[in-house]
């Protein structure tokens, strides 16, 4: 080789070497494709698939739901739901707490002898500790959940605010195994607030040694202990056998874990993901569509479905004329042929919906039926109102939800039975973030929407739906702008009384309401389906979508 | 020309309707909890401010955090990068191993019936879409025939420690041969969706440069020398076809490089692919800038690599 050849070779080489030295900056850490023993599928392994992998993994600096299916299995709550409903049990807390002074106070005794993961002891110090971190803005640890931190937001969002807007006043130790809550003023949903999955109860120690480092060092006194965490792609726990649930029945939210392993892996790509379940990778997979049904059991796995908590309704703007008229919202809701929407779009995935949350959730109102898909009464409607060739727009999401299987379907099927009434209704979408800010500052006549409940409270379908605190210029939850004062005022002592039979009373009512003022046609109550593979026994499909996998057991070979 | 990409990429990504704290709070959010997250993330100033706070940080190598992880961009794809440089590294082995000598046959016998069917097959190639070609191999290779793995880059229970980030060096370097093969088969799906296109374009490539030097008059030479015919094309036509040939390796290779974004996501490989997916489903401008700007490094580099391997091949050529 000559000098020329020899600096020809080395300056290619050069820039061969500059883009391959950037991979030697991918140092430190391991590739893994999940953990298990040593080679080959481990059968104790639990490998439960989804479509997203977390973002944090600090339960209460973040909304998202794949984040928190994560800390649930980490983090125990004072309270939990019960397994497939949303009745509230107790879990850290030793027994549900009766309200006193007409629900202004909750004293909660708790469990005895239960240990955190890394060996700190649970006690009332260490509620104190996590309810004041939340709570109070200037406390040194309200700070933590990387940087895409929701900055505790459920907090405010279940309990009003922070520091003086807390509903919560003040939390103290009573003695080492009592906690007494006060409260501002009594909060109808309080005991379900608590025991939703973003209030688990860290370890004081952890968060003191490092808050900022938190998100991706979870440490909670659940039935499985933090392994690691493969950014994009998989989550990995390990059985926590010292829980405390372990002695705990089944039917009270304990027992197990009974895997030794678990790994949760994001396979964006829903028909990858459901390959990957077939193909036997998988243990369980979520976010199945209705269409991925049949094939699913076809292949000789199983299908089980989540009890709904979920609605999915066509909202129409009740700003925008005609809508503004409630006979045009009943036409409309007349000409749809709704059962054979549901039937088609939803199959085994849906229930039509009667009123306007789902049955799981109490104080449902089952005297209420739909009106019956009348297209004569629907014209009529429409004549006596004036608009007998109406012309509008029917917005639909372009995006699968897991309340809306397929959007633009439903849209279309509406359309054809909005047009033999008469009203021609152009169908309308956009990308997803933008669909929702533009329905979210009341951009559309009428707009397919949904919604997925965070406790199963009443309040937190028709307040947060319905309530004309909600019909928000921007960011609006409520996007039929429906505002009606006497609705406004039964919600409200929803919310604040904590009498049970006054709570009926004023839920039931205002469905009445609702149902006579027809602000969206309700569409139905979805039941997510999930798939397993055979031998996975004990998933308890829970409605809030957050399931803890301590009772899951693998039987013989995957 | 960095600046100038990162210019229109600024203003593009945030020409895009949707509000990224909106998507990043979901559904369930409050006007207030908006507001916060806008103003965390410093989207409340006026745009023209954010693009020089973010030239100030990019010139000091610092990208910006990122919305779907909440790590520093560059973090984020040094960390991704070495699993998209094993996959395009594969996928081109399969794209020229396959495609050079199929595009030799098919010009040594232009017309004939070989040659047809590989015409047709490249035809086929470039215009297949890859998430229906990954579904179609998932679908065989693996749920049928369960003779490959997926999805990832390891099957459970196999792990190797980051040393350079390439799956089949850190198991070598670690001598865990199972994880080696393993990674090897798992390499294999999405080598082969990735690699059609890139196939295809070299086949055509180099037959159609192979074509016209076969007519030169130094192959006529050669061949009138009495040479045989194998080493006339190989020793004295592919070489000189060759220039074109590395040309489109070259820009294919830094086109997947810059991450394969269906094939990533399908396959769930965790690479710059996948996390550009994340970044523009969620708005995630730092990231959509921080995936754009390395792609256009990367491009830069390549083409420089391939320009100072022209000197090697074509003697004529002189820097």
């Amino acid at each position: 080789m000559n000098r020329r050849q020899f600096l020809r070779l080395s300056g290619a080489g050069f820039a061969g070497a500059a883009l391959l030295g950037a991979a030697g900056c991918g140092g430190g850490g391991t590739i893994s494709g999940g953990q298990g023993g040593g080679g080959g599928g481990n059968v104790n392994t639990f490998v439960f698939g989804r479509g997203a992998d977390s973002v944090t993994l600090d339960p209460i600096n973040t909304t998202d739901g794949e984040s928190l299916r994560v800390t649930r299995q980490i983090f125990d709550g004072l309270l939990d739901f019960a397994p497939e409903s949303t009745d509230v049990i107790p879990a850290l807390a030793a027994e549900i707490p009766k309200p006193e002074d007409g629900g202004r106070l909750y004293t909660f005794t708790l469990r005895e002898g239960v240990t955190f993961h890394d060996g700190a002891p649970f006690n009332a110090e260490a509620v104190v500790f996590n309810f004041d971190r939340w709570r109070l803005e200037d406390n040194e640890f309200h700070t933590g959940g990387g940087g895409q931190s929701e900055n505790f937001a459920y907090y405010v969002g279940q309990f009003g605010g922070f520091d003086g807007d807390s509903i919560i006043e003040a939390v103290e130790a009573v003695d080492e195994y009592t906690v007494r809550f006060s409260l501002k003023q009594p909060q109808g949903p309080f005991l379900k607030n608590v025991a939703m999955s973003p209030f688990g109860i860290a370890s004081p120690k952890a968060i003191q040694n490092n808050v900022e480092g938190f998100w991706q060092n979870p440490v909670g006194s659940g039935p499985f202990t933090f392994v690691s965490w493969n950014r994009g792609s998989t989550v990995e726990l390990e059985a926590n056998d010292e829980w405390w649930g372990a002695d705990v029945p089944a039917s009270e939210g304990g027992g197990g874990p009974e895997v030794s392993k678990v790994t949760i892996r994001a396979i964006p790509d829903n028909t990858a993901r459901v390959a990957a379940l077939v193909g036997g990778e998988l243990s369980a997979a979520d976010g199945l569509t209705p269409d991925d049904v049949k094939p699913v059991e076809q292949a000789g796995l199983k299908v089980e479905y989540r009890p709904p908590l979920t609605i999915g309704y066509l909202a129409m703007n009740n700003e925008k004329a005609p809508f503004d008229n409630p006979d045009v919202r009943r036409a409309i809701y007349q000409a749809i042929d709704m059962d054979a929407i549901v039937e088609a779009f939803f199959g085994n995935t849906g229930e039509i919906a009667t009123t306007y949350m789902p049955p799981t959730v109490p104080f449902f109102n089952d005297q209420i039926e739909r009106f019956p898909f009348d297209p004569d009464a629907a014209r009529q409607l429409l004549a006596d109102a004036g608009e007998e060739n109406l012309q509008t727009e029917l917005w639909y999401m372009p995006i699968p939800r897991p309340y809306m299987p397929d959007g633009k379907g439903i849209a279309q099927a509406m359309q054809q039975d909005l047009k033999e009434v008469g009203v021609t209704a152009k169908l309308v979408t956009r990308e997803w973030g933008t669909y929702l800010q533009e329905t979210g500052e009341g951009a559309h006549p009428m707009a397919l929407l949904g919604w997925t409940g965070d406790n199963g409270d009443p309040d937190n379908f028709l307040n947060v739906l319905l309530g004309s605190a909600s019909a928000t210029p921007t960011d609006a939850l409520n996007i039929a702008y429906y505002k009606n004062p006497e609705v406004d005022k039964l919600l409200q002592q929803g919310q604040s009384t904590i009498v049970e039979s006054e709570r009926e009373q004023a839920y039931m009512e205002a469905q009445e309401l609702l149902v006579e003022d027809t602000p969206w046609v309700p569409i139905a109550y979805a039941k997510p389906p999930l798939g397993f593979q055979k031998n996975v026994q004990g998933y308890q499909a829970s409605p809030t979508g957050g399931e803890a996998f301590n009772t899951v057991t693998l039987s013989g070979g995957a | 020309m960095l600046i100038g990409v990162s210019l229109v990429v600024f203003f593009m990504v945030r020409a895009i309707p949707g509000d990224p704290a909106q998507l990043l709070l979901g559904q369930q959010a409050t006007q207030e909890q908006v507001a916060q997250v806008r103003e965390n993330m410093g989207l409340d100033k006026p745009v023209v401010v954010q693009y020089g706070l973010f030239l100030i940080d990019a010139a000091r190598g610092d990208l910006g955090d990122s919305i779907v992880t909440g790590r520093p961009v560059t973090t984020e794809l040094f960390a991704r990068f070495p699993a998209t440089l094993e996959l395009t590294l594969f996928a081109m082995l399969v794209a020229v191993f396959v495609g050079v000598p199929v595009g030799v046959i098919s010009a040594v016998k232009p017309y004939s019936r070989l040659d047809k069917v590989t015409s047709v097959l490249a035809l086929t190639g470039i215009s297949m879409p890859i998430f229906w070609l990954a579904m179609i191999l998932i679908v065989v290779f693996f749920v049928t025939l369960g003779i490959l793995p997926f999805p990832g880059r390891l099957s459970i229970g196999y792990a190797v420690p980051s040393i350079t980030g390439l799956v089949l060096v850190d198991s070598l370097l670690t001598l865990n041969f199972a994880a080696f093969w393993d990674g090897f088969l798992h390499l294999i799906m999405p080598a082969i969706a990735l690699g059609t296109f890139p196939m295809a374009v070299i086949t055509r490539m180099t037959r159609s440069s192979m074509l016209e030097v076969m007519g030169e008059d130094y192959v006529r030479t050669a061949r009138a020398k009495g040479l045989v015919p194998w080493r006339v094309v190989f020793k004295h036509a592919l070489r000189n076809a060759m220039l074109p040939t590395v040309t489109v390796i070259g820009l294919q290779t830094g086109i997947l490089m810059g991450g394969a974004i269906i094939t990533e996501t399908i396959f769930s490989w965790p690479g710059v692919g996948q996390f550009a997916y994340d970044s523009i489903s969620r708005r995630d401008y730092a990231g959509i800038q921080g995936v754009v700007l390395y792609g256009a490094s990367l491009f830069v580099l390549v083409n420089l690599f391939v320009d100072l391997l022209y000197a090697v091949l074509d003697p004529r050529v002189r820097y």
